[in-house]
């Protein structure tokens, strides 16, 4: 019987995830009305959730892709795969006010410019500070805190060491983590309220995921404009970490 | 139809992608840079270009923001897929480069939202948009925006 049920959602995986998926979500938006009285959103809540099951996942299965390399629920690899979820993104510029996008173009410029070389700036130090010596790995790890993609590219392209490669992948997921779980909690403290400083955050903060998942918990009206910005930052990331930024590294650790 | 609507999506982004990968091999990076922004202006300006020639009907609307709306359940998803264990266990190095880059990020952010602010233009506009994202107001169920402009 539980055979038969667990045939069932490996044969139709992505239905199956809508399923789990929405079942999480209501149980979510349950506790935010009933636990918090509305004051912490449904989809807060939903995204934590799933961070957790993730974590249970990876630790039941041995895997890097949380609850989707459970068989049965492999489906949510698909959902929440980077295909639909550049397709959901693109979707919500649809409801983009011009106008006020067009507006803040310029600050999004700043603050990816800005959102590159902050966190490149906080990883470098931390590596020194940790012992590391050589440009190379100084330059992957500082890349890997910009996202987890500009990491493993940068230091695929210097050649760095898997250990350190490892070590910069695990700060850019922890930075996406931390984006999810931290936006709603200093949204008001930041003033991230608006169309103008969501853009300004997406382009600072990077990440998609984090950004995504961040703003969804936050304020839904906002995910255009954030990940307007954010999409740029990895492939703006990726040009200038294992080019400018190592050449910069390079000329200072000799 | 909806379908349409979806394909105007689907187009949108697929030409995001292509050129955002062509433009990571002009700049000579191996990743696509800003494929989905670019998938992104692609989109608001074919809705501009609908909205100037009255062609964007209802059911086109909905292709597109059935997407918008399945957004945040999407996100959940993507949650649930991180390699949570790897953070949690990073060590550290980790958590310090990490924590320290993001309330850096989260302070500028809250220094570049104050430069140049100004009072929030028409917030009707930008709220009901975020309804939609949310999955909350169904696209035909609302009086049509389009008809008037």
């Amino acid at each position: 019987m539980l055979h038969m049920l667990e045939h069932v959602f490996v044969e139709q995986s992505l239905v199956a995830a809508f399923a789990v998926i929405g079942g999480l979500i209501l149980v979510s938006n349950f506790l935010g009305k009933r636990l918090t009285r509305g004051r912490v959103h449904g989809s807060a809540i939903a995204i934590v959730l799933g961070l957790v099951l993730a974590y249970f996942g990876g630790l039941a299965t041995g895997g890097k892709r949380g609850l989707a390399d459970i068989p049965a629920l492999a489906g949510i690899g698909l959902m929440g795969g980077a295909m639909l979820r550049d397709f959901a993104i693109v979707a919500t510029a649809f409801e983009v006010d011009v106008i006020e996008a067009r507006r803040a173009g310029l600050l999004g410029v700043v603050a990816l410019a800005l959102g590159t070389v902050l966190p490149f700036l906080v990883g470098t130090l931390t590596a020194v500070a940790f012992g590391y010596h050589d440009a190379v790995s100084i330059t992957t790890i500082g890349a890997g805190a910009i996202t987890y993609i500009v990491g493993p590219v940068t230091g695929a392209a210097l050649g760095a060491d898997s250990t350190v490669m490892a070590l910069s992948i695990a700060t850019g997921v922890t930075k996406a983590v931390m984006v999810m779980v931290g936006t709603p909690l200093v949204a008001r403290l930041i003033g991230l309220d608006n169309p103008r400083s969501a853009m300004a955050y997406g382009g600072l903060m990077g990440t998609v995921s984090g950004v995504a998942g961040g703003l969804a918990a936050t304020d839904p009206k906002l995910v255009p404009y954030g990940a307007l910005t954010a999409t740029f930052h990895t492939g703006i990331g990726c040009l200038v970490g294992p080019s400018l930024l190592f050449l910069i590294v390079r000329a200072l650790v000799g | 139809m909806t379908i349409l609507g979806v394909a105007l999506l689907a187009l949108c982004t697929l030409i995001g992608v292509f050129l955002g990968d062509l433009l990571g091999i002009l700049l000579d990076v191996k990743a696509n840079v800003g494929g989905v922004g670019i998938a992104m202006i692609l989109l608001i300006a074919a809705r501009v270009w609908l909205l100037r020639h009255d062609r964007l009907g209802h059911a086109t609307k909905l292709g597109v923001e059935f997407w918008a709306s399945m957004y945040i359940p999407i996100v959940v998803a993507m949650a649930a897929q991180q390699n949570v264990v790897a953070a949690v266990s990073g060590g550290p190095i980790v958590i310090i480069a990490a924590v320290g880059s993001v309330l850096l990020c989260f302070a500028a952010t809250a220094l570049l939202g104050r430069i140049g602010g100004r009072a929030p233009r028409d917030a009707a506009e930008v709220e009901q948009a975020g309804a939609v994202i949310a999955g909350e107001t169904t696209a035909p169920m609302r009086p049509s925006t389009t008809a008037g402009r």
